[in-house]
């Protein structure tokens, strides 16, 4: 029997399949709009995907990591010589080695520097401080262990309170000038004698400490790179599943002096990424220096529990907060901010915003002032600070308005849904300024929170609470409602190291009139090969199906700034909108010689150009495209063929919003949460693929679920990582949702300045989900038993210890 | 060994015996379990559901997943001798006794008391194994198994197994032990000794809790510090001893 041959990691199965039309084509696709099954399933449910570990390059080494035992400790040698005599081992890369190439330290996304590899000073808990190349994974792993590394152990510091200590041992000592453990200049937003003059006027004011607690977005693939260093050319191709292939290329070119030109970055399918793929990783540039030194291709994937312990967390805010009423309705808000950053800012942000989009805190609300401010430390933790499913740092402001205005409708003792419909910006108000100087383009706020109650039956649940409460059992609703600022961003206002947040889009159609639209945004399970192709598809009249949706290739596909913030449909989608109409227009100029007439006395309708007054009269798609590139007599001044590029730069973010409940039940033996039902109304604008979207909204609301019960990276009195497996950080599974489903809605406030009228929404469960939790959890509690607030994660001895009224901040 | 915690030198795979090991059978008055004998084996069996209402499968429905059920056995759930484990506090609710085979096919029974000597540490010798555990049939049964975790699939926080035997509305048996909440699944005798001869009541049950909440010996970890496991050991009894009580008065 002959067998197949396949390329480098690839299944058999993938190519018999391939060439037929078993992948990717649904049955039933509209042309445009509307639901459809994504086409990417099809491959990823036959576990047919082609991940990062997939690639076997010919002659490619393994690397793996030594991690520091220590979170701070000052190194006095390093001793490879006994891994070097490793049979199987080709190189060991310690800080010294990178120095010669320029490479120990690296820059971060936030314009810190992060050592590669620990060359003075461990700084963290499982640090990186040696990277051994061998022939096999199996025996890198073995060389580590014979690496001896000579530690005098410092004290370590844990608590974010305690890094601006005078006597707090300085962590970031290889920082010229540097003399205490702040990451950045206190930064601040809204005017804050305004804002104090409305707390001065208030009647009510409710004061919270709140934590968001360190979580991890935990990517089912966890991060890695293979980097091929072509020594006879210098190309360097790195296969490396990130979420912004053609910014990282940039930062490689700069990082190593490399050309750009002859870098290329290909990533392939993406096991998830939820902000863990944003940032550069000391591993990446080990694997790549680990090529250059080597000569050989070098495959470097962390484990779970390097990636759990070392790579992008996400939040760790500790957020000081006040809000204030007046006249029965909210009138502001002041916030007062500790961000730890561990031991290097390597936050993900817009450059100029260095708490991100921090300053939406004043959420939903007509507030006639605000203001907050945000101090951002070092300590011994792994560095990170990602936008976890979210829009740099919008999870955390949701987070605390969200927890506020509960605490407030307390100490009001109103209702908090209708402390909410009272303060409301109202529909009428759009566009708004908030105080803080975001200009939400739309909305109707009232329209989904009434929504929300009447699929929840409020006035019922109240009454079955109190019923419950009679007989001693505890139940809780919970309420929030967002809105995101998503899409970063107008380039007049946002960059993330100098570039500009727009993204670009290549439009092929070929002369048969199927197409491929090539993107810089990069799906990490997202969907984006079925929506994109659905935008041309409403904009063109070309099937779904017959669109290839092509990224992931820097060499390939047009500059931009990736898919993160809920960004990829708000900017790419613009790009692939606008660059579908180019292609229109000139299928006008074709359609007009076609039809032996004006192109102005054209109409267009899906699929066709067609005579005005003479709707007979018509040229498809299909029949332009052909003539495109077949036509041997085209006028002066048009080219041939159907193409055309287009970068999108946005007028503004999108805006959307929604209203959650969350319906618990509390163990009052145990403390248990019982999720027992969840109402999530979503405005994200007009649904391209309202499949795709509620798919986003299962999957975030899973993710709140995780964070609001049972996620934390907590460390000991030592700096020690505690969660550094799934024994230890737990991830939410079905039987933690709501046994009926989820219970969701919709309204659709189009997004004024989007071409197609789309808001991104893929975030926004995971910002909309932990306070409507939280807030069930609270307010179980505080029927029952008075109490008042609780820190996240609710998982049972905590709920225990807050409904007994001793509970502590996660550490 | 994933983690190179562990490193032994030889590993022997005993699942080739198998066929000789899996088996739930009744001989005279004892159930009898082979040490190979899946999770998912012990859920699904009606023999147990009949003779022990409910709490094999009580517990098995919550131990693990699915993919852990399908492969783990009951041999080793006893022999990991991990305090946390739920088949172990059944098994000691129950009263089993293990059977041990060693060179030349020499057999002893221990009692679970003298099974598990310590986390991770068993009474089975270096050359013998467990092949089987035995337990007696009582008339009038019912048992429960109540476990608080933090995550379905997770071990747990707390868990409490609960084994009564009620005849002319007199307990006639009592089983109570508890997981995760000491060294090795505890076994709360003070608690049966205060069940046997009394009429099953909300108070006695609620006493039988106390004991167990006294007789523990949790420590702090990041399932929960032990003042909660304490008072958590305590409700959970009182549960499944009540629960219990109702199935054998069904
Ligand atoms: C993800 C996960 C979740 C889990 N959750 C739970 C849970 O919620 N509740 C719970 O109770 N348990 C839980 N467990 C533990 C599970 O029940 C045990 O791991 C499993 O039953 C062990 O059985 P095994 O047959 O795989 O034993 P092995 O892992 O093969 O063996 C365990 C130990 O016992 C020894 N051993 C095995 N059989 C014998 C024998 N016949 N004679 C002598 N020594 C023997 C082995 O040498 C080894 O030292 C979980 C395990 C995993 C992996």
């Amino acid at each position: 029997m002959a067998t197949v041959e396949t390329g480098p990691g690839r299944h058999p199965e993938w190519y018999a399949h391939a060439t037929g039309d078993k992948f990717g084509k649904i049955a039933d696709a509209p042309i445009g709009f509307g639901h459809m099954k994504r086409k990417e399933d099809a491959r990823f449910i036959r576990g047919l995907g082609d991940y990062m570990d997939d690639v076997r390059l010919p002659g490619m080494l393994h690397g793996a990591i030594l991690r520091s035992p220590y979170a701070h400790a000052r190194i006095n040698s390093i001793d490879t010589s006994a891994a070097l005599a490793h049979p199987k081992v080709a190189a060991v890369i310690i800080a010294k080695d990178l120095e010669t190439l320029g490479l120990a330290w690296m820059p971060t996304i936030s314009y810190d520097t992060q050592a590669v590899l620990a060359g003075d000073k461990v700084r963290f808990h499982l640090q990186e401080v040696a990277f051994v190349i061998a022939t096999d994974a199996y025996a890198a792993q073995d060389a580590l262990q014979l690496i001896d590394v000579d530690y005098d152990v410092l004290p370590a510091i844990v608590n974010c309170r305690k890094a601006l200590d005078p006597d707090a041992p300085l962590i970031r000592d290889d920082k010229v000038g540097q003399t205490d453990n702040l990451a950045s200049p206190l930064w601040e937003a809204g005017d804050k004698a305004n804002c104090d003059r409305v707390f001065a006027e208030a009647d009510v004011v409710a004061k919270r400490t709140i934590l968001d607690p360190r979580s991890h977005p935990c990517p089912m693939e966890t991060c890695g790179m293979v980097a091929d260093m072509n020594p006879a050319t210098g190309q360097l191709n790195i296969y490396n599943g990130n979420q912004a292939p053609h910014a990282h290329r940039t930062v490689y070119a700069q990082v190593a002096g490399l050309p750009e030109q002859n870098i290329r970055i290909l990533c392939n399918d993406i096991g998830g990424g939820f902000g863990n793929k944003v940032p550069v990783y000391p591993g990446y540039v080990c694997a790549i220096a680990g090529s250059i030194v080597a000569g050989a291709p070098v495959k470097w994937i962390e484990d779970r529990s390097e990636n759990l312990a070392s790579t992008g967390f996400a939040r760790d805010y500790l957020m000081y907060s006040e809000m204030c009423s007046k006249g029965g309705k909210i009138t502001g808000l002041r916030v007062d901010t500790i961000a730890d950053h561990g031991a290097f800012d390597s936050t993900a942000q817009a450059t100029k915003f260095p708490a991100g989009f921090f300053h939406i805190v004043t959420g939903s609300y007509d507030l006639q002032g605000a203001h907050c401010q945000v101090k951002a430390v070092y300590t011994n933790k792994a560095p990170g600070g990602v936008a976890y499913r979210c829009s740099f740092r919008i999870t955390e402001a949701v987070y605390l308005v969200e927890r506020m205005v509960d605490a407030l409708a307390m100490e009001m003792n109103v209702d908090p849904v209708e402390l909410r419909m009272r303060s409301f910006i109202r529909s009428d108000q759009f566009p708004y300024e908030t105080q803080t100087g975001w200009v939400y383009d739309s909305g109707d706020y009232h329209k989904a929170m009434k929504l929300a109650m009447e699929i929840a039956d409020y006035e019922g649940l109240r009454k079955e609470q109190q019923e419950k409460l009679a007989r001693g059992e505890m139940m809780g609703i919970g309420i929030a409602f967002f809105t995101e600022g998503v899409g970063a961003g107008p380039r007049r206002h946002m960059d993330i190291l100098g570039l500009a947040m727009n993204d670009g889009a290549e439009l092929r159609v070929h002369p048969s009139g199927k197409a491929v639209v090539s993107l810089s945004a990069q799906t990490q399970g997202q969907g984006h090969e079925t929506t994109f192709a659905q935008i041309v598809a409403e904009e063109l009249g070309i099937s779904p199906n017959e669109i290839m949706v092509r990224h992931g290739d820097t060499d390939k596909t047009p500059y931009g700034l990736g898919t993160y913030g809920s960004r990829s449909t708000p900017v790419s989608g613009g790009a692939v909108a606008v660059v579908s109409r180019k292609v229109r227009d000139k299928a006008r100029q074709f359609a007009a010689l076609m039809l032996e007439t004006r192109a102005e006395d054209l109409a267009w309708e899906k699929g066709r150009w067609y005579v005005k007054g003479d709707p007979e009269r018509g040229s498809t798609i299909e029949s332009i495209a052909e003539y495109a590139y077949s036509a041997s007599n085209l006028p002066e001044g048009l080219e041939g063929g159907l193409d055309a590029n287009a970068v999108y730069d946005p007028p503004n973010l999108t805006y959307p919003f929604g209203a959650y409940i969350a319906v618990v039940d509390v163990d009052p033996g145990t403390g248990k949460v019982h999720m027992r039902r969840f109402i999530a109304v979503d405005d994200c604008g007009v649904r391209i693929n309202p499949m795709v979207v509620e798919g986003q909204i299962h999957g975030g609301l899973v993710e709140g679920i995780g964070q609001a019960l049972m996620e934390i990276i907590s460390f000991d009195e030592q700096g020690n990582c505690l969660n550094a497996s799934f024994m230890d950080y737990l991830l939410p599974t079905a039987l933690e949702c709501p046994e009926h489903g989820f219970e969701l809605g919709e309204t659709v406030t189009p997004c004024p300045h989007h071409p197609i009228g789309a808001k991104g929404v893929g975030e926004s469960p995971c910002v909309g989900s932990p306070p409507a939790i939280a807030n069930a959890v609270v307010d179980a509690m505080y029927h029952a038993k008075g109490v008042k607030h609780m820190d996240m994660p609710c998982f049972p001895a905590r709920v225990w210890a807050a409904m007994n009224g001793r509970e502590q901040p996660p550490q | 060994m994933k983690l190179r915690l562990a490193n032994p030198g030889h590993v022997i795979d005993i699942n080739p015996i198998e066929p000789e090991l899996n088996y739930i059978r009744q001989e005279g008055n004892e159930i009898r379990i082979g040490a190979l004998t899946r999770h998912v084996n012990m859920l699904e069996s009606d023999l147990l559901a009949r003779t022990f209402p409910d709490i094999f499968r009580e517990a098995e429905a919550v131990l693990a997943d699915p993919v852990v059920r399908n492969r783990g056995t009951m041999g080793g759930s006893l022999c990991q001798s991990d305090p946390a484990e739920d088949l172990s506090g059944v098994v000691v609710a129950l009263k089993g006794k293990a059977v041990l085979r060693g060179p030349g096919g020499a057999e002893r029974v221990v009692e679970m008391d003298e099974f598990h000597i310590g986390p991770y540490m068993t009474a089975v010798g270096p050359t013998e194994m467990l092949i089987e555990v035995r337990f007696p049939i009582h008339p009038g049964f019912g048992g429960a198994h109540e476990k608080v975790e933090r995550r379905a699939g997770d071990f747990a926080i707390v868990a409490a197994s609960a084994a009564l035997s009620i005849q002319g509305g007199t307990i006639q048996t009592a089983g109570v032990a508890c997981s995760a909440v000491g060294p090795t699944t505890m076994h709360i005798k003070r608690a049966e000794e205060a069940l046997v001869g009394k009429a099953p009541s909300e108070e006695l049950f609620q006493q039988a809790g106390q004991m167990a909440s006294a007789d523990c010996s949790p420590n702090s970890d990041g399932r929960g510090p032990a003042d909660y496991k304490r008072a958590v050991a305590g409700v959970l009894t009182q549960r499944a001893l009540s629960r219990a009580a109702a199935t054998a008065l069904r």
